[in-house]
């Protein structure tokens, strides 16, 4: 959110306008009135066109502050519900620019995005003026050095007059995306205020989650939960790999391929069924011993929309074995809570061992079927017929 | 013929000591491939039985390489470490670098990307499940029970997508099964195995297994248009992706109309690429491919 990317741009020398984050329009009111003066008030969700969605307000007063504080919190953008808005003082830009770091995945390095020609309307300007845009590749090795700072500064066309602000806040943007990890650094607007001041004054920030997993445990207090499905969110503190997706078949797998594959073959099934989708992404990774499998299980279950639960394990590594004895164990630790069908397709390694371990379980809500195709459709079928 | 790898390649492992690299070089060993020692700094000059075979630990690529003529490393370092581990490597001038850890920070590997430009090593990975030639030899994860040797070339972002491809099509084998992982800046790409399998004489056909994500697998059509002859059977995985949504691999995740998984698979179908729904359906085409050959 721009109040967190603000945080980081902060903590590494670029200037900005921190303001005061408020939860209730009270807040945003005393924050308004200890500025003095006209104030900004901006809705904070992870979502662009905020503006747009009438989430930005300037305010003449702390009165105003607090009315348009009451107007957007609660109020929701793209989905999101706003919970806090950020209040600033108003400086006006005289002129908007853009900049970003990102990562260039075609490339497999760093791209720097620079533009003098407005801010807000990027999209818009690389459309209809891409000379406009300038795309700089930054070497993954050499990063940006003062010199790579002044020939990034230079080929925007940023004014004379503000080079020097320029080459400084390009350094110390490249620290927030090299120091952070950041896989995306984007100031927008970057705005020219009344004195030739240079100021990031909204900005977005994504941090690579295998890095902040490394090296930065630090980053733990960006993420901001109550925005987040609540499945979703008790699947994270179980250490599952699951999205959320509207539909009626609950998924889990095996690989992060595998089960993308598996969505797609349940929707394709689905088609026959009453247009049934697939529930949800649920990848358990290589080890599916029983308390993953009843964790996944527990948080599947536990969707309202499910109807069917389709398990689909190709045994690599795990043994098809292992993990029919996770399912066994699953359906005992989940007891009566457990209430859904179950279609289940081993296959590989310990095939005829894990097939046997179900048969011989014999529970009534457990369907063996052999093949990818046929399970998907046997899953349909039944959350059709729910 | 295979690429990358064959019964001669001589392969050491960094991290061997380490529970994922004991398992793994355990079931290396049991597959036939030739593990020749590992790398470890601290347990340099001991040795480690695994799979029944006494294997020496070395205190570096170099050395390793050195003692016994190893010309691949399987990396199994903890993400923490794997860019040094990488580097190491690279300055030690090992042709084939296969890098199994998953959650390596995205900088870091950029940084080794950047780094390999004008060096000898071929990197695949990271986040892979390696790279088999059936009933030669193995740098990887692969279970080398599912399928044997045979004329099919497969290249695939997803591990368990190879395993699925390669039981669908046990029954034909395959010359070299290469998985070159789902992080968003990888070494060998989709295009570099292409390119590999194209000059492979004993590879007749091709399947190349995509996902969601970044445009590799445009960029592969429009490489296989120009510079492919033999035939490319296509999947991609993530046609009910949401946008926006990561699913599992970092690289996974569909941002505005680019990366999905229907631009793909016209991408490829518009370069005479047949394209399968389903791995199944997939294997089907491939098997009408392998009949009219």
């Amino acid at each position: 959110m721009e109040f967190q990317a603000k945080e980081l741009f902060a903590k590494h020398g670029v200037a900005t306008t921190l303001g005061v984050v408020a939860e209730t329009p009270e807040a945003a009111r005393a924050a308004a009135e200890e500025m003095g003066g006209v104030t900004v008030v901006k809705a904070q969700v992870k979502a662009g066109g905020r503006g747009k969605a009438g989430g930005v307000k300037i305010a003449k007063t702390a009165d105003e502050a607090e009315s348009y504080a009451r107007d957007i919190l609660g109020m929701e953008i793209k989905g999101l519900r706003v919970n806090r808005v950020l209040v600033t003082p108003a400086t006006p830009p005289v002129e908007e620019y853009y900049f970003s770091f990102l990562l260039d995945r075609s490339n497999r390095s760093h791209l720097c995005i620079a533009s003098v020609e407005g801010g807000v309307e990027i999209e818009e300007v690389a459309k209809t003026n891409p000379d406009a845009v300038k795309q700089i590749p930054i070497n993954a090795l050499e990063g940006v050095t003062p010199e790579k700072a002044a020939a990034i500064v230079d080929e925007a066309k940023f004014p004379a007059e503000l080079r020097d602000q320029a080459i400084e806040m390009v350094q110390n943007l490249w620290k927030v995306y090299v120091e952070e990890d950041a896989t995306l650094v984007e100031v927008n607007p970057l705005a020219r205020l009344e004195g030739d001041k240079l100021e990031a004054l909204d900005g977005k920030v994504s941090l690579d989650e295998n890095a902040s997993e490394v090296r930065h445990p630090d980053h733990a207090q960006f993420e901001i939960r109550e925005e987040a499905d609540a499945l979703e969110s008790k699947a994270k503190d179980k250490g599952l790999n699951y999205v959320k997706l509207d539909g009626q078949v609950g998924i889990i797998g095996n690989g992060a391929g595998l089960v993308m594959s598996t969505l797609d073959v349940v929707a394709y099934a689905g088609e026959a069924h009453g247009g049934v989708k697939p529930a949800n992404f649920l990848d358990i990774g290589g080890g599916a011993n029983a308390q993953v499998m009843a964790d996944g299980l527990d948080v599947i279950l536990n969707d309202e929309q499910v109807k069917s639960v389709f398990v689909n394990v190709f045994g690599g590594i795990t043994a098809c074995d292992e993990v029919a004895n996770g399912i066994k164990g699953a359906l005992e630790i989940l007891g009566d809570s457990a209430t859904k069908p179950l279609v289940v397709r081993l296959d590989g390694n310990n095939v005829d061992k894990g097939r046997a371990i179900l048969d011989e379980l014999n529970h009534p809500l457990v369907t063996q079927v052999d093949t990818m195709d046929g399970a998907a459709d046997k899953a349909a079928e039944l959350a059709h017929q729910a | 013929m295979s690429i990358y790898l064959n019964k001669d390649s001589k392969i050491i492992v960094q991290g061997m000591t380490g529970g994922m690299g004991a398992k793994h070089t355990t079931l290396m060993v049991e597959s036939g491939a030739n593990i020749v020692g590992g790398v470890n700094a601290r347990k340099a000059g001991t040795t480690v039985e695994l799979g029944g075979q006494e294997l020496p630990v070395f205190g570096t690529v170099e050395e390793a390489m050195k003692e016994t003529g190893a010309n691949v490393s399987v990396a199994f370092v903890p993400p923490a470490f794997t860019k040094d581990a990488c580097i190491e490597a690279i300055d030690a001038e090992i042709p084939l670098l296969v890098v199994i850890t998953e959650g390596v920070p995205v900088l870091d590997t950029a940084e080794v990307v950047a780094y390999l430009e004008g060096k000898s090593t071929r990197m695949i990975g990271p986040n892979c499940p390696g790279i088999i030639t059936p009933d030669e030899s193995l740098a990887g994860i692969t279970p080398h029970t599912i399928a044997g040797k045979g004329p099919v070339g497969l290249v695939s972002k997803s591990g368990t997508l190879t395993y699925q491809m390669m039981f669908e099509l046990k029954d034909y084998g395959f010359t070299t099964a290469i998985g070159i992982g789902g992080d968003p800046i990888i070494g060998t790409t989709h295009i570099d195995a292409l390119e590999a399998f194209e000059n492979d004489p004993d590879t007749k056909a091709i399947v190349m297994i995509g996902e969601i994500g970044g445009d590799a697998e445009e960029r592969a059509a429009a490489y296989i248009k120009d510079h492919v002859t033999k035939p490319v059977v296509g999947y991609v995985a993530g046609f009910t992706a949401p946008e926006g949504k990561t699913m599992g691999h970092a690289g996974a995740i569909v941002s505005g109309s680019s990366g999905t998984a229907q631009a793909k698979k016209e991408a490829l179908e518009a370069a005479g690429v047949k394209v399968g729904k389903t791995p199944s359906e997939t294997a089907a085409l491939m098997r009408e491919v392998l009949q009219a050959l």
